[in-house]
């Protein structure tokens, strides 16, 4: 990288090393086949899949399969619905939670530090104690089997481990920004948006991204608030896929690997976002 | 007041103006944060509050609650069967979990910090994945594994000659098949310790090479201590997250067999949403919330006191 390559001995590669790589190459494996077992099973007809001893590899590889399971199965109706929790939930998060963020990291104002307590304290508070009342408030408004908990949620914030993200990234932003914006005149609500938003868009891509999977994988949640099959997310539907084929895996783990590719491109692609976010939260907490 | 008025005469028109720019800063705060203010107040603290009234009443889905006082703490902690049976399945899973997640995220942190390893992105990727796989999709996968007759371990057990398991299919191995699929999903902590580890100044560790400390007492003397914090955060969000814990004996055993896995948020759902006994299960939600909270101060008491944060006033 300095552009000076000094003359570099080829090192032996030195025994401890080695094992040292045949350790992370087995983890690997543990880490890898799993989820191809997932594939295989996935690509086996229903025959096949349950031969005794279990195959490692499919004698014809059936992806005829995930056609038929896509039949079967209301995968694109699932997907639009969680689409249409996903959508207005990571607007709304990423909105509400950078706007605390601002108040609670850059302006001064009486009781901030009892509000950024409240906050911290419901990112250690547990979850299962407000299910209850918050299901209960939910049905005597008549927001059941709607989408409006999860609207609500992240529009309400987004959830307390995000608005602390975006409040410790925009607190290390120099303060001579808002500033001199000030003394040429601009709003507060023009130095949020022209100035403190651009400059916080790898945090907000990190809430995107945690809140996408956190509406994706959620489970909890949509068991709960959501009765008709019709409104089922992707998580709850693949499990009336069990109740209808009870001993049909292959076609259960073609729809679970549906569900899995999504999470693992959006990984792949936005990792540097991802891991920065889970080690800001880890170090700083 | 009197305070007040002086320092007002005193206060020149510049001052005054001050004052202003404090108020609009304030108004500004407070609308900038209304959003989580509405959240924090009705769908978090208020709830809180909500759920506490309401472990004392009888409250059903239907129809209003009628105050019942102490009796569903009561009936939980001398008549409740399954609550007994639970709490010991929960404590079993956070505790085997916490360890065995912890042990493994900081065992593949420790190789993936060697600095003679080549690849370590690729590696810290591929030991991030299965932390990505959705969680109803890892369990019904993990059941499919387990499967006594045409699963994977069964198979690789058998080709290697070895006993195997029924694994959650049997009462005594239930738990520890889950603890085993918990540790394959450890990809956070690891990421955490690997930052933790990248912190740990090499020339303590030299120091200690001088002083002829080995791997070990490297480890022991400056690794621990200074990767105390992240360990120390890693193992409590480790043992909350093991409390918490529902979709897998939701999706994979159901609480069986024979109650091994019924672990308190699936009992908490069951009782709430499956037998209709809100004003119970609220109570239920409160002792773990008091049993959770002592696990907390017990942790923070023995183990925080150790934790080492360098020089941070």
């Amino acid at each position: 990288m300095t552009g000076i390559n000094l003359p570099r001995k080829r090192k032996k590669l030195r025994p401890a090393t080695m094992i040292l790589y045949v350790i992370l190459l087995a983890g690997t494996a543990v880490c890898i086949v799993p989820l191809y077992w997932m594939l295989r099973s996935s690509l086996m007809s229903n025959a096949e899949i349950f031969v005794f001893p279990p195959r490692f590899f499919p004698s014809t590889w059936r992806w005829n399969n995930y056609v038929k399971t896509f039949q079967n199965f209301e995968a694109l109706m699932y997907f639009t619905n969680t689409m249409k929790i996903l959508v207005p939930c990571v607007i709304g998060t990423v909105l509400t939670s950078s706007m605390a963020g601002y108040a609670l990291g850059r302006l001064r104002f009486p009781g901030k530090k009892i509000w950024f307590a409240l906050t911290i304290g419901a990112m250690i508070l547990p979850g299962h104690v407000v299910l209850i009342p918050l299901y209960l408030t939910y049905s005597f408004i008549g927001a059941t089997n709607t989408y409006t908990p999860f609207y609500l949620a992240a529009w309400c914030g987004g959830g307390a481990a995000n608005v602390f993200l975006m409040r410790q990234f925009m607190r290390t932003l120099p303060r001579e920004y808002d500033e001199s914006a000030m003394i040429d005149g601009a709003s507060r609500l023009q130095i949020f948006l022209k100035i403190l938003v651009p400059l916080c868009a790898p945090i907000m891509i990190t809430v995107a991204i945690f809140t996408f999977m956190f509406y994706w994988n959620d489970f909890q949640g949509p068991l709960i608030y959501l009765r008709s099959d019709n409104k089922f997310t992707l998580a709850l539907g693949i499990l009336s896929l069990r109740g209808a084929y009870a001993s049909k895996w292959n076609y259960i783990m073609a729809a679970s690997l549906v569900m899995v590719v999504p999470a693992v491109l959006l990984f792949a692609i936005g990792q540097r976002y991802f891991i920065e976010g889970i080690v800001l939260t880890g170090v700083k907490g | 007041m009197s305070n007040e008025s002086i320092s007002r005469v005193i206060a020149a028109p510049k001052r005054r103006h001050f004052s202003v720019m404090r108020r609009n800063e304030a108004i500004a705060g407070y609308l900038f944060m209304l959003p989580l203010l509405l959240g924090i107040v009705f769908l978090t603290y208020g709830q809180f509050v909500y759920s506490l009234y309401i472990s004392f009443t009888d409250q059903s889905v239907f129809g209003a609650a009628n105050f019942v006082g102490f009796q569903n703490y009561v009936k939980l902690l001398t008549e409740d069967f399954f609550f007994w049976k639970s709490i010991k399945a929960t404590l079993l899973y956070a505790f085997g979990s916490v360890i065995a997640t912890q042990l493994t995220a900081l065992a593949i942190a420790l190789l993936l910090n060697s600095k003679h390893l080549h690849g370590k992105t690729f590696f810290r990727t591929v030991f991030y994945i299965p932390s990505i796989v959705p969680a109803v999709a890892s369990c019904l996968l993990w059941m499919w594994m387990f499967n006594p007759d045409f699963g994977l371990f069964n198979a690789f057990l058998k080709a290697l000659g070895l006993p195997t398991s029924k694994w959650i299919y049997a009462e005594s191995s239930a738990v520890p098949s889950l603890v085993l699929m918990s540790a394959w999903a450890c990809g956070a902590p690891m990421v955490i310790y690997l930052s933790g580890l990248a912190n740990v100044p090499p020339s303590l560790l030299e120091a200690v090479e001088i002083d002829g400390g080995g791997v070990w007492s490297k480890f022991i003397h400056i690794t621990i201590p200074m990767i105390s914090p992240v360990l120390f955060y890693n193992t409590l969000m480790g043992v909350i997250g093991g409390f918490m814990t529902f979709t897998n004996s939701y999706v994979m055993t159901e609480g069986g067999p024979n109650n091994a896995t019924l672990f308190v948020n699936y009992l908490i759902y069951r009782d709430a949403f499956q037998y209709n006994e809100f004003g119970y299960a609220s109570a239920l939600a409160w002792i773990v919330f008091i049993v959770l909270a002592v696990f907390t101060l017990i942790i923070f008491r023995f183990f925080g006191k150790k934790v080492y944060y360098g020089d941070r006033d």
